[in-house]
């Protein structure tokens, strides 16, 4: 029954933006078109929504053998873990088209709306058919929709260059990432067999290693983990809000899915594989955040912290498979639970944050952080959310990107007791971890006091007005679930265990809420939310009852100057400076200095800049020197009809030669 | 047990901050003023009127009170000296650190919420120093986790571990220096802050707070006391672990340290000038290298 919901959702969710294309581009049939698209695709979720959190429960996985394509061997099937990502993409999917209403009607953007609409019906599809795929064909379809269509979505404002290289970057990544998973499958054939994905129980050495680099490089382009990252920030800049928030959201799951749900079906793997994903997370998680230190731009900032947060669900995973390999069955609960867990509460808060971003790029016109300021005056509603979702990002309780990072402690807590040489180094993930809280901290600090809080810093940010309610309610409901997860993540535990299990093969694990403090994790939470509201109130009753002259306004007092004005706040770029100059190592900022000259110089200009390293420095010269080499072989087209009859001649007569004496020496049987 | 933690935790912070102020003025050869005078000042302040600046938001508001909330909320799982903590579960010591990382958020967003210069400064400055004292905290609770088995603060910190064989207390005594310099980082103290001035460039903590005044001034004052106390009794519990079977005699021992060992922040700073801002940086990573030295030398 969930099966079937859940391929319900599919098929009306490819075909809900089949629907815009029968009404007018413009004026009010457009905007009908574009409520019709998106009720049937929210309606498809919410189908879908229902059979996924009935999957995640039901014990037994299924699959269903069709006579074609795959002649006899499973083409799809459903079991918890594929339902546990299935809960995020409907989840997520559903709300992002309802803001889109809102920040993107029909009418006021003709040329690109059915365009945007036929595509995120597309997007969804496709990424609920690779999660409930069980053969490489299937899933290659569902990967391929996936990638295609968010290229698509990527350069639906395609009048700007920025964002037509941005998609281009973007297609070049990921299939190059889909060129490893053709390879990664081939092997899995040789290996196992079939192109069924189901569990093997051994496997040879090499070909085992060959699978597992191959899909963590096919699948940690998609995921965006440093060093494959160098598409992610660009993509998610340049494409709409609700669809960035989608993309970063649940589309960067995929790839995270792709690993999980590969490292799920192989044997258990050697301690040396945990390793290297730890670091791998460890090194995406740092660096990730301080990239994002180092933006101007409100959007590129957030995608840059997907990466980070790619880099603790990594850790987790990493961890796990330490578990596995240690067979230390709860250190495998607890941070694979970890990981889940962020999957999940990384795809609430960071499509509420690019939704926040959304509604101030909608409102002022520009995502330059420098530029912005004072906003929660005029968006009370949108910064508030914004600001839950940064508290939530950066890991701090009451909500629930800490319990999904206490999971991972203390999965890397209990590494400690593990005996071997180095396991105790294993710990030295604490350490980093809490460095990323710390960076994360300073890095939301900054995007949300330079955007939101003190005074408009341009005409622009004075602009601002509060996003529509079809933009407030999707990050109303974002927010909430942030709230909901944090303060009762007994909600989830369930959910958490169910999916562990199936990813660990239905070997008995220990259940979550026996292995970490939920409802200690409740009841301080609670604590926490109760005295801040008791303080307040406090001081608010204490100002209430005697309104006598107690609480003034006046200017920022500023150390007694006397006309402040916004251009003398403190922006995000000093904001950021002390720490970026910490990690200039690794980011290398340029700057433009400019010398003041003279006894009253005059206007000068400053700039610094932090380009991605890998596409600045390792991506973009590589394809250089391409097209330079590319450039010798151009010698060879012409343009001339009879030179090409001329190659095959050529290529002939060569052919002919060296399968001449081959062909004479084989014997006849 | 209980009653008498959170009697302590509540009442004697802004005591310790007498102590210092008392013991700075005896190196400076004045009489200095009373040792209660911190609560007088409370005191006032609370009794005080408000100016808010025209510029801020709820965020303004919401940096005191929040900052007040978390760090009662720490001392309630902290383990004063012998006497165990009222509130322990398996891996509240991540609970404990991000109550701060959470205080942090909100007192710097408030004093971005002015819109001044000097405010913002102040709170970039605290947001920066944060990511290197936080680390070398892990590093010691990982070392405390490796030596001890136990996941909780109470437990980890209250075990005596200085009193054992000569590696591991070695490596303490380095994790005790460390934690040292995050102690006079996060309250602000010389060599990287200083509490007195409020018209430096090279200020953190009075910086950010320059637009507080009446009752939120005093919130912040307390909450500053009481972050003191808060961290000077994990050095306590880790570095001065004497202890009886009976809690009121803890206690009065935990008093006592926590008085000594506000005495020496006194004679620190004291005897030392503040650090040029630049610094910083490089004693942080210094404390961090000492906590990650002490936790190597456990592991060995």
């Amino acid at each position: 029954m969930s099966f079937y919901l859940i391929v319900w959702a599919i098929i009306f969710s490819a075909a809900s933006g089949f629907a815009g294309l029968f009404f007018k581009r413009r004026g009010r049939a457009a905007r009908a078109g574009q409520i019709v698209c998106s009720f049937i695709l929210v309606v498809a979720c919410a189908s879908g929504l229902v059979g996924s959190v009935r999957g995640l429960f039901e014990p037994a996985s299924v699959s269903y053998i069709l006579p074609w394509p795959s002649a006899g061997e499973p083409l799809v099937g459903l079991d918890p873990l594929s339902s546990f990502f299935l809960v995020l993409v409907f989840f997520v999917a559903s709300l992002c088209s309802i803001y889109s209403l809102g920040y993107a009607p029909a009418e006021r953007n003709p040329r690109t709306s059915r365009r945007s609409q036929l595509f995120f019906g597309l997007l969804v599809a496709g990424m609920a058919l690779l999660l409930i795929a069980r053969h490489a064909l299937a899933f290659l379809v569902g990967w391929e929709t996936m990638a295609l269509s968010a290229y698509f979505l990527i350069v639906v404002e395609d009048g700007l260059l920025e964002n037509r290289r941005a998609g281009f970057v973007y297609l070049v990544a990921t299939h190059s990432g889909t060129l490893a998973l053709f390879g990664m499958f081939t092997l899995w054939r040789a290996a196992t067999g079939s192109f069924e994905l189901s569990s093997a129980a051994s496997m040879d050495g090499s070909a085992l290693c060959g699978i597992v680099l191959l899909s963590l490089f096919g699948f940690g382009v998609k995921a965006g983990m440093i060093p494959l990252h160098f598409w992610l920030p660009g993509a998610h800049s340049a494409s709409p809000s609700h669809v960035s928030a989608l993309l970063s959201g649940v589309m960067l799951k995929m790839g995270i899915y792709g690993i999980v749900r590969m490292l799920s079906l192989l044997p258990v793997l050697g301690a040396f594989w945990g390793v290297l994903v730890l670091c791998l997370g460890a090194v995406s998680g740092v660096l990730g955040v301080a990239y994002a230190l180092a933006q101007h731009d409100l959007k590129r900032l957030l995608a840059y912290h997907s990466v980070e947060n790619i880099g603790i669900i990594l850790m987790g995973l990493g961890l796990a498979l330490l578990g596995r390999a240690w067979g230390r069955p709860e250190i495998v609960a607890l941070a694979m639970a970890g990981c889940l867990l962020h999957v999940w509460n990384h795809a609430l808060f960071k499509s509420l944050l690019f939704l926040g971003a959304g509604s101030v790029l909608k409102a002022t016109g520009t995502r330059r952080i420098d530029r912005l300021g004072g906003l929660i005056k005029s968006m009370p509603w949108t910064a508030g959310f914004f600001i839950v979702g940064a508290v939530a990002i950066c890991g701090l309780p009451p909500l629930n990107g800490f319990v999904s990072e206490l999971f991972v402690y203390l999965g890397i807590f209990g590494s400690l007791s593990q005996t071997g040489t180095g396991a105790a180094l294993i710990a030295l993930a604490a350490p980093c971890l809490a460095m990323i809280g710390a960076l994360a901290v300073a890095c939301f600090v900054k995007a949300t006091g330079a955007t939101f809080l003190g005074v408009p810093r341009s005409p622009e940010a004075e602009r601002g007005r509060e996003a529509s309610a079809s933009m407030l309610v999707p990050m109303g409901i974002l927010a909430a679930a942030c709230v909901a997860i944090g303060l009762a993540p007994g909600l989830v535990s369930g959910a958490l265990d169910a999916a562990v299990l199936s990813w660990n093969g239905g070997m008995a694990l220990p259940g979550i809420a026996s292995l970490a403090p939920l409802d200690y994790i409740s009841c301080a939470g609670l604590s926490l939310v109760t005295a801040i509201a008791f303080v307040s109130l406090m001081l608010a009753l204490r100002f209430a009852r005697r309104r006598s002259g107690l609480c003034r306004s006046g200017p920022t007092w500023d150390c007694g100057y006397a006309v402040p004005t916004g251009r003398m706040q403190y922006t995000a770029s000093s904001f950021a400076r002390g720490l970026v100059l910490m990690f200039a190592w690794a980011l290398k900022p340029s700057r433009e200095p400019s010398k003041l000259q003279g006894v009253f110089p005059s206007s000068q200009e400053f700039e610094t800049e932090v380009e991605d390293g890998v596409l600045s420095r390792v991506i973009a010269p590589c394809s250089r020197l391409l097209a330079k080499l590319s450039q010798r072989v151009r010698r060879f087209q012409q343009g001339l009809t009879q030179q090409y009859v001329l190659y095959i001649l050529i290529a002939l007569a060569v052919l002919l030669l060296t399968l001449f004496p081959v062909g004479g020496v084989r014997a006849v049987p | 047990m209980m009653i008498i933690h959170i009697i302590v935790l509540f009442a004697l912070p802004p005591l310790l901050l007498g102590v210092i102020n008392k013991t700075k003025a005896a190196f400076a050869g004045r009489r200095g003023p009373p040792l209660l005078q911190v609560y007088y000042d409370i005191a006032k302040l609370l009794r005080k009127g408000l100016v808010v600046s025209d510029t801020t938001s709820w965020v303004f508001l919401a940096g005191p009170v929040v900052t007040l909330v978390a760090v009662a909320m720490a001392g309630l799982i902290v383990p004063f000296g012998a006497s165990p903590a009222p509130l322990s579960f398996a891996g509240d010591m991540i609970f404990f650190a991000y109550l701060f990382g959470l205080s942090r958020f909100f007192t710097t967003a408030a004093a971005l919420d002015t819109g001044s210069a000097f405010e913002g400064m102040g709170s970039a400055r605290e947001a920066t120093f944060a990511c290197l004292t936080e680390p070398a905290l892990f590093f010691v609770f990982i070392a405390l986790a490796k030596q001890t088995g136990s996941f909780s603060l109470a437990r980890m910190l209250g075990s005596g571990l200085l009193l054992s064989d000569a590696p591991v207390a070695a490596s303490i005594v380095l994790m005790c220096v460390g934690l040292f310099i995050v102690l006079l980082t996060e309250n602000s103290r010389i060599p990287v802050d200083d509490p007195t001035t409020h018209l430096e460039l090279t200020m953190i903590h009075e910086a950010m707070i320059l637009d507080h005044s009446g009752p939120l001034l005093g919130l912040i004052e307390y909450s500053a006391s009481m972050k003191l106390l808060v961290l000077e009794s994990v050095l306590i519990s880790l570095a001065l672990p004497f202890g009886s079977r009976l809690a009121v005699i803890d206690s009065c021992v935990f008093v006592a340290e926590a008085l000594f060992l506000s005495a020496a922040v006194g004679v620190v700073e004291s005897a030392m000038a503040r650090l040029r801002m630049r610094r910083v940086p490089y004693l942080l990573t210094g404390a961090l290298l000492l906590c990650g030295s002490g936790f190597i030398l456990l592991v060995r």
